[in-house]
């Protein structure tokens, strides 16, 4: 099963400490963009969006939002380069953030482009 | 330096422990984000992509030894150990816990130092010229009266609530280091034709999506009527300044919109209202602030170093770092040293916990403790002996400091951009590394002369693209980023706006785009011509040709 799925992923600031977190299928919020369910539908999308807003009122998270994703193998991958640097931590310091712990999502070694 | 009476001691513990009972408020639920958000930005904490970013003031450029072992700590012991120096004179910690920043708040406060007014719509730290105090062409330390705005400003309530924020800049030397002409309010001390001294007071200047010059409101105000006139022109402000519209709030478009002669009538009636007996009281304070700054107590020392002078003719990497990163102080034997934080490929304006360190320990030896930031995100020890210079650039080197760039090619500005950023639509400091490293080699550099490459990584401006002589904007074109090009900006005090060349290059292309624009002048400037005076003659044809006539 090598599909391409297209869809939205819910990201979010784990309250307490900043932290970039997703939204797993078991309901709770992931470090990592590999745990992140995908919605591939718009009401799939919009039961997700809810969820954000209900953790953000329980204190959990903060600044909720969906983004572009796709899956793949599966391993999920954000499009768009913003939500790819926050996945993974700055591009300039590959010795910091997620990349450097192992959390970092498929993305290859690098970022490319400058 | 200024040291913090009991007044400002208790104010800004005070604030400590209001924003640690927030916090917790929060934490626990009692307090929603929505209402949450303006009081931590209240206090310099801001939200971005990787985590809470902690924005700390450094009052007009100044710390003190003991301040930047302070923040290496807190580097240290609470951040991913390094901190990033800002174009406005700040530093930033990128990687902060919401459940740590009331004690970050409290290891500041030990140092008298604290994030207010850091964000928000209100008057913004003051910054000044990197080398007051000690630079040879100064009048006046213009630090006094950097302080004295700032403790007239702080939690001012008439002025908390402003349209926009508001940021005030203050130059005490006739060539503008400070950038004067793009803040809201610029400040650039003089004499009169009697020997009296006093401020010309621009209005209007700033960057952003709206980049603006300032225009003189007033040629000579008396220097100890300053406070009144500023409050005349927020007054003016706050009643006038928009309030519909986020983009056009800031005083600049107000100034604009409505013409100078008409802003100018209305500050000077409003301060015509104003009750005059307060000016003493402003001198008094003045006074009283002013004796802080008291020169240190330099030596009596000699104009020429032999120590010195033989250093830098046997040692030639000493020689070349004294031609770039030294210079001249008011006092007699002594010198500016210019710290780069541009070692090439490097990022412009982080530092790690052991190199603040390490320039904290050289302040304590060679500078009376004094420690500067500039807006382009350099640091300065304002008062070394030329007899120090040798074993001061030793010790830089040793630390990775000791870059001979200032002022140079490879000394570029530029902000975080979408590595750190939330508001950022490309990155910089890739841009900047590219660049950096293009241009690393020391003969080149110096052939090319004096320039200033500025990177935004969006239409905000915090790294002064429109007034780098050259500019790179990073914004975002479908999902990827792409850079537009400006020429012939300018801080100083022939400030100007850069125009866009063109169209905009991919990341990977802005470097030899730069290095074409630089080849270009290389070719037609006239002996001794420097890149913004040939770029001032020529036009941007030439450079437009060598750039896109190929494609």
């Amino acid at each position: 099963m090598n599909s391409l799925e297209k869809g939205q992923a819910l990201t979010a600031n784990r309250l307490r400490d900043g932290e970039v977190v997703f939204y797993t299928h078991a309901g709770a919020w992931s470090e990592s963009i590999d745990d992140a369910v995908l919605a591939t539908e718009p009401l799939a999308a919009k039961a997700l969006e809810e969820r954000g807003k209900q953790d953000e009122e329980g204190t959990l998270v903060t600044g909720a939002y969906l983004f572009d994703a796709t899956r793949e193998n599966g391993r999920v991958k954000a499009v768009h380069i913003r939500e790819r640097i926050r996945t993974r931590g700055p591009s300039v310091r590959a010795d910091l953030g997620k990349q450097a712990e192992g959390k970092g999502g498929a993305f290859g070694p690098a970022l490319s482009g400058v | 330096m200024y040291r913090y009476d009991e007044f400002d001691h208790q104010f800004v513990r005070e604030r400590t422990a209001q924003f640690a009972d927030q916090t917790g408020r929060r934490l626990r639920g009692e307090l929603t984000e929505d209402e949450f958000r303006p009081l931590r930005l209240m206090n310099g904490l801001y939200l971005q992509l990787h985590a809470y970013m902690l924005r700390i003031a450094i009052p007009y450029g100044t710390l003190s030894a003991r301040q930047m072992r302070q923040l290496a700590l807190i580097a240290r012991k609470w951040d991913k150990g390094y901190g990033h120096f800002t174009t406005r004179q700040n530093i930033q910690f990128n990687w902060i816990k919401l459940e740590d920043a009331p004690d970050i708040l409290a290891a500041l406060a030990d140092v008298e130092m604290h994030a207010i007014q850091t964000s928000g719509n209100c008057i913004r730290n003051v910054t000044t010229d990197h080398w007051a105090g000690a630079a040879a062409d100064e009048i006046a330390d213009p630090r006094p009266v950097g302080e004295l705005i700032r403790q007239w400003s702080s939690l001012h309530p008439e002025f908390s609530y402003l349209p926009r924020k508001f940021k005030i800049a203050v130059t005490g030397a006739p060539h503008d280091r400070a950038a004067v002409k793009t803040h809201d309010i610029g400040l650039r001390l003089q004499h009169n034709e009697h020997g009296e001294r006093g401020w010309e007071v621009l209005v209007g200047g700033g960057q952003g999506r709206t980049p603006a010059i300032a225009l003189t409101v007033r040629d000579f105000l008396p220097e100890n009527e300053l406070i009144a006139y500023l409050e005349a022109i927020m007054r003016v402000y706050n009643l006038y300044g928009r309030r519909d519209n986020k983009y056009k709030a800031r005083i600049k478009i107000l100034v604009h919109e409505i013409g100078p002669d008409k802003f100018r009538q209305e500050v000077e009636s409003e301060y015509a209202r104003r009750p005059k007996q307060e000016t003493q009281v402003e001198e008094r304070e003045l006074t009283r602030i002013a004796a802080y700054f008291s020169p240190p107590s330099f030596e009596k020392l000699s104009r020429w170093s032999v120590r010195f002078e033989e250093a830098r003719s046997t040692d030639k990497e000493f020689a070349k770092w004294v031609r770039t990163n030294v210079a001249a102080h008011r006092v007699d034997g002594y010198a500016i040293a210019n710290i780069s934080l541009k070692a090439p490929g490097e990022i412009p304006g982080d530092a790690s916990a052991e190199q603040m360190e390490t320039v904290a320990d050289l302040a304590d030896r060679h500078s009376f403790g004094e420690i500067r930031i500039s807006h382009a995100q350099n640091l300065v020890l304002p008062h070394v002996k030329r007899d120090d210079l040798y074993s001061l650039w030793q010790a830089l080197v040793k630390a990775g400091l000791g870059t001979a760039n200032y002022g140079l090619a490879s000394d570029i500005i530029a902000c975080p951009g979408l590595d750190y950023c939330a508001l950022a639509t490309a990155r910089s400091i890739p841009v900047a590394q590219s660049i950096s490293r293009k241009f690393a080699d020391y003969e080149r550099q110096q052939d090319i002369g004096p320039i200033k490459i500025n990177i935004s990584g969006c239409i905000n401006a915090c790294g002064h693209h429109h007034v780098g002589h050259i500019g790179i904007l990073g914004l975002d074109k479908k999902g990827e980023e792409y850079y537009q090009i400006t020429l012939g900006g300018a801080s100083t005090e022939d400030s100007s706006i850069g125009s866009i060349l063109g169209p905009g290059f991919a990341g990977a292309d802005v470097a030899s785009a730069i290095e074409k624009i630089v080849d270009t002048y290389l070719s037609l400037r006239k002996p001794g011509e420097e890149f913004l005076a040939a770029y001032r003659r020529v036009g941007a044809q030439p450079f437009k040709e060598a750039l896109y006539a190929a494609a």
